[in-house]
């Protein structure tokens, strides 16, 4: 196996940038390996390799004319499979856009080719990012690098599974409940969250509208801030954009230091239901931080009991909506029942055939709590929730600089375990989905492997709005603190994924 | 789909109160659509006004016209208005092959526009004050076609066809509370309503406000209950009901459809009925199963609108006249009887009037020529006024040269033809054909000798104190000029002569 | 709270536009009344008078100007429907026939 490819993206840049590699080179290195393991890991539900090469090949004739190139040009990239691109199928992971080629780019994806980044593929994600583990994607799981019996996490387990197994430097994630950051955490990656509004929404196949968000997914925090910084900005486009600029992550992330931080531990995510070894790393952590100069306060942010119960509401009943428009008129699948069946009759057959039991459950959630008579005990109240748990992050944030929690209460877990049980299912999330609810900042670092099974587990930094910096600097610097002690980086103790026969 | 049978309308409104409602859809005239930079132009090539966020593709997401809050705004405030200092869009949520999303983006609980009044005065003089209870902004939705089967109905139709290009066109929509009271004129109030509403939108300049393009819509409900209930009837809401002369007519057959049910012990269904021009019926619509449940929630996709108080002021400040205070003050500096007025306002040409006067035609003499001879014209080719050939410039002209003298009325009218025929203004029509009225005096005598010469009793006639023997001569000598004179100074000059 | 029984179910399933099986109704009646149980909780959360947050972080007057952009030509639009003619969307009839 090519060495190139293990590198952390910086290093990549710089070797692009020095001239020591071209980017053909480095995009053939990753499809070659993804030609060889994602046959294993099924990271990709779709490789562009001719179109990547050609972004390669222009880099590189630029480079050699000594013309200006954006930063990360010719680094490449891969991209979840809910963001819209025209030089490649867009199917959210559902039977029902299969062959989709959508008539335009998500804003994210321009940035990225306006960047010269070859895109390498579109990586897998539970239908409509409706899940942790990739199980719920109508084209099969992804597998986790570090043990293939075992999920990847999920919605964006697509994108973990492929930069944990060095099938590309970086991927594009969403998230909305965390979607992002467990996969990180799970692959022993890093995984962030931006502000609500940070990166534009635009092409991104909404789940639910006032939650998701896109983010870099990547195997060191450098390399998150380099892409975060081609990815942000405003867009007209989405309404919801923020107007202003939150300053360079990459320049947060050179010059993090954790000394005066005062770290919030949030006593609601430090309890039970978290397994021992997870706990016992997060302690760790702690005590590592406080070393290098942090203090740890205790935070209690009391309304974070509700918000799974919010989200389960918010969500659905979003995306019951948002998943309106898949009727089989416009694009997409279309099934007609025998006989001469009406527009309605088409509209339901084609659902029923082309959403998988998770996507036709929340649909169906959805519709109940938005149904007039429900509206103001579910919706409703919900978003008063919502407003609550912003409440206790404004208490919390007065207290601490930033808050911690273990990213996920376990570490992966095997294929089929919670496939039968949504509930247990939904508890995944249960530390990611305030700062999805209270539209926060959040990022997942690796913390170390959980003793009793020697699996990645994350942990979880929060800041305030627009303070998307501050989980740079501190991560960055608690990252250094990690792989010293550690003599590598963590995704080095991954094992080596073993090709098919 | 039988014609129903109908109580007498007289009878009916002996029996019943009448209640209705008017929902009135103001197409905007917007260069863009509502959430998205198409042409707002639905009558180009099918689906080629049309984008992502139009065609409901997955990951597009709208982003709100500021035109068209503005054009929102001013509404309210020409209708009287509240402006909602904080508003938001939401989603109403059903399924229909013409809507991309299958759901409407809309107002719901919080209308930009909300609590105004507007007075309407219909045909008898009457006027009513209508209580608006909100004014909101929506998008439009596609345009369908249905193939197969008859005359391209819905029912009995094989399969349809989707344009979206007019999906995403702004609308504003504007909903009136119950109005009690009008008895006999209901129907002409909501026609008179709605005109009022045209007139107002058209004069902001915010809509093309034609009905037959569908700028303008208008649902009527209609509801009746016996004299002294007090509980309202069970209303019924007419669609497609899509000019002025259509709203009054559907308006009195529903009075009269319902009055007959009940009269003979049934109740009327709450639904959606069609207006059938043709037939000058309603029929039931189809009932919706969803129609009840739309699920509304705020839209996520959009943050909320608040207009501050500096821009609410300063579209305030441009607002033109209102279209009540406007008529009042031109029925006083015209100083037209209320029945002229009321005509001219009837006949909808107050516009062309008012520019006629502007032109330096007297206003007499402008309502006599549009009302009468422009409108029989009109009328004898079936065309509306507005469809000939003649602008109110040209129409000032004419009055001023018959008023100069220069031309009279009968000579007017031949002008008048030529100018609907595009001979030109009628300055030019009345040079190139020599038209001018004989003025000079010494041709007229020479005239009025050669006809005293066959009437030679005449002069004697007069000079007993008939006068009316003048008219013979009067003729014979407008015969011998061509009707190129002023009869008024033949007459005269006869008169002189036999009192010489 | 109503419990979500298998007409309730169906009738929601209708709502959304999606045929289900008997079998499905009954599958999804018992996992969604025990989610719906769960998620019901935020009615105990939310005593007192609290405003709702719909927008994560609020913005308000956020506006497009009034300019027009290109457009996606008639072939694009329809290039990912199922069916096409005349340069529309062709869906099946929308009445049953009567």
């Amino acid at each position: 196996m090519s060495e190139l490819v293990k590198k952390n993206a910086s290093e990549l840049v710089e070797l692009l940038q020095s001239g020591e590699i071209t980017s053909v080179e480095l995009t053939h290195a990753f499809l070659d390996r993804i030609e060889k393991l994602n046959p294993v890991l099924n990271s990709y539900l779709h490789v562009n390799a001719k179109e990547a090469l050609a972004t390669a090949v222009e880099v590189d004739r630029k480079r050699a004319a000594g013309e200006k190139l954006p930063m990360l040009a010719g680094l490449p990239i891969a991209v979840k499979d809910n963001l819209t691109t025209t030089d490649a199928p867009t199917t959210a992971g559902s039977k029902i856009l299969e062959g989709w080629i959508p008539q335009y780019d998500a804003t994210v994806v321009k940035l990225l080719r306006e960047e010269m980044m070859p895109i390498l593929g579109k990586t897998n994600l539970d239908e409509f990012a409706m899940g942790s583990s990739t199980e719920f994607s109508a084209y099969g799981p992804s597998k986790n690098p570090w043990d293939t019996g075992r999920i990847p996490g999920g919605s964006g387990g697509g994108s973990s599974s492929a930069v944990a197994g060095f099938l590309a430097p970086v991927a594009i994630g969403s998230d909305t409940g965390g979607s992002i950051r467990f996969p990180a955490a799970v692959t022993g990656t890093v995984g962030t969250k931006p502000t609500y509004g940070a990166v534009s929404r635009y092409g991104l196949i909404a789940l639910a509208s006032s939650l998701d968000q896109i983010g870099p997914v990547s195997r060191n925090v450098l390399d998150a801030a380099l892409l975060s910084d081609v990815i942000s900005g405003y867009d007209k486009h989405d309404s919801t954009s923020l107007p202003e600029s939150l300053g360079s992550m990459a320049e947060a992330a050179k010059s993090g230091s954790l000394k005066g931080v005062r770290v919030g531990v949030i006593k609601e995510l430090n309890g039970e239901g978290f397994q021992p070894g997870v706990k016992a790393r997060f302690n760790e952590s702690l005590e590592l931080m406080v070393k290098a100069g942090a203090e740890i306060v205790e935070v209690s942010c009391p309304s974070f009991e509700y918000a799974i119960a919010a989200y389960y509401l918010i969500l659905p009943a979003e995306a019951s909506s948002n998943l309106a428009k898949f009727d089989s008129v416009r694009f997409g699948m279309r099934v007609t029942p025998e006989g001469n069946p009406t527009i309605e009759r088409v509209m339901a057959a084609t659902r029923e055939a082309g959403f998988g039991p998770e996507v036709k459950r929340r649909i169906i959630l959805g519709t109940y709590a938005l149904s007039s008579g429900y509206y103001d005990a579910y919706y409703g109240s919900a978003q008063k929730v919502r407003t609550l748990i912003q409440r206790d992050f404004d208490a919390a944030f007065e207290k601490a600089d930033v808050l911690v929690s273990p990213t996920a209460p376990t570490t992966a877990f095997k294929f089929g375990e919670k496939l039968e049980d949504p509930l247990a299912m939904y508890l995944n999330d249960i530390a990611t989905i305030p700062a999805n609810l209270a539209g926060t900042p959040g990022m997942s670092i690796p913390n170390g492997l959980a003793t009793e099974d020697d699996l990645p587990s994350g942990i979880q930094l929060l800041a305030p709005a627009r303070e998307d910096k501050r989980l740079y600097a501190i991560g960055a610097a608690l990252e250094a603190l990690h792989e010293a002690v550690w003599g590598k980086r963590m995704i080095d103790f991954a094992p080596e994924v073993k090709a098919g026969a | 789909m039988a014609k129903a049978e109908l109580m007498n309308y007289e009878q009916a409104l002996e029996k019943f109160e009448v209640v209705i409602g008017l929902e009135v859809h103001v197409e905007l005239n917007t260069n863009t659509k509502m959430f998205c930079g198409c042409r707002n132009d639905f009558g180009d090539e099918p689906n080629t006004n049309v984008c992502p966020i139009c065609i409901g593709l997955p990951g597009s997401l709208p982003a709100v016209n500021r035109k068209a809050v503005e054009s929102s705004i001013a509404i309210g405030l020409a209708l009287g208005c509240e402006i909602a200092p904080n508003g938001r869009f939401s989603r109403k949520n059903y399924f229909y092959p013409d809507l991309a999303k299958n759901f409407q983006t809309s107002q719901y609980d919080e209308p930009i526009a909300f609590e105004g009044t507007i007075d309407i005065e219909v045909p008898s003089g009457a006027v009513y004050t209508v209580d608006i209870e909100r004014a909101h902004m929506e998008e439009d939705a596609g345009k369908l076609t249905h193939v197969g089967g008859n005359t391209g109905r819905i029912q009995g139709a094989e399969y349809s066809l989707v344009d979206y290009n007019r999906a995403g066109v702004p609308l504003v929509e504007i909903v009136t509370k119950p109005v009690y009271g009008a008895g006999a004129e209901a129907p002409e109030l909501a026609a008179a309503y709605v005109r009022s509403i045209r007139e107002i939108v058209k004069a902001l300049g915010v809509s093309d406000a034609r009905m037959e393009r569908g700028n303008v819509r208008c649902d009527a409900n209609v509801s009746i209950r016996p004299h002294g209930q007090e509980k309202l009837g069970t209303r019924t809401e007419t669609k497609n009901v899509n000019s002025l002369r259509s709203i009054e007519r559907a308006v009195r057959y529903e009075i009269q459809r319902q009055a007959h049910i009940i009269a003979n012990g049934g109740t009327i269904t709450q639904e959606t009925r069609h207006w059938h021009e043709d037939r000058g019926i309603t029929s039931s619509g189809r009932p919706k199963s969803d129609a009840d449940d739309y699920r509304y929630f705020p839209e996520p996709d959009l943050v909320p609108v608040q207009p501050s108080n500096e821009l609410i002021e300063q579209i305030r400040a441009s607002l033109p006249e209102k279209p009540a205070e406007r008529r009042k003050r031109l029925q006083g500096e015209w100083q037209f009887s209320d029945l002229e007025f009321r005509d001219v306002v009837n006949s909808g040409l107050l516009d062309e009037l008012e520019e006629t006067v502007a032109k330096g035609a007297k206003p007499q003499a402008a309502r006599k020529w549009w009302t009468g001879e422009i409108a029989r014209l009109a009328n004898a080719e079936g065309k509306d006024v507005a469809d000939l050939a003649i602008t109110p410039a040209d129409v000032a002209e004419l009055a001023t040269l018959v008023e100069s003298g220069k031309i009279n009325d009968r000579i007017g009218r031949e002008v008048l033809q030529a100018v609907l025929e595009g001979a030109g203004n009628p300055a030019k029509i009345v040079a190139d054909r020599g038209l001018e009225v004989v003025s000079d005096d010494g041709a007229l005598q020479a005239a009025i000798d050669e006809a005293l010469a066959k009437q030679p009793d005449v002069l004697e006639k007069i000079r007993e104190g008939k006068l009316q023997a003048a008219g013979a001569v009067i003729g014979a000598v407008m015969q011998a000029m061509k009707g190129q004179a002023d009869a008024g100074r033949v007459r005269e000059l006869i008169i002189e002569r036999a009192n010489a | 709270m109503s419990e979500l029984t298998p007409d309730l179910v169906r009738h929601l399933a209708s709502l959304a536009r999606i045929q289900v099986t008997d079998a499905e109704v009954d599958r999804f009646a018992e996992q969604l009344s025990l989610i719906v149980e769960s998620v019901a909780t935020v009615n105990s959360a939310v005593a007192g008078d609290v405003p709702a947050t719909s927008h994560p972080i609020p913005m308000a007057n956020v506006f497009r100007e009034d300019l027009v952009e290109p457009s996606l030509t008639q072939e694009q639009a329809l290039s990912g429907a199922a069916d096409s003619d005349q340069g529309r969307f062709r869906v099946a009839a929308i009445l049953d026939e009567e």
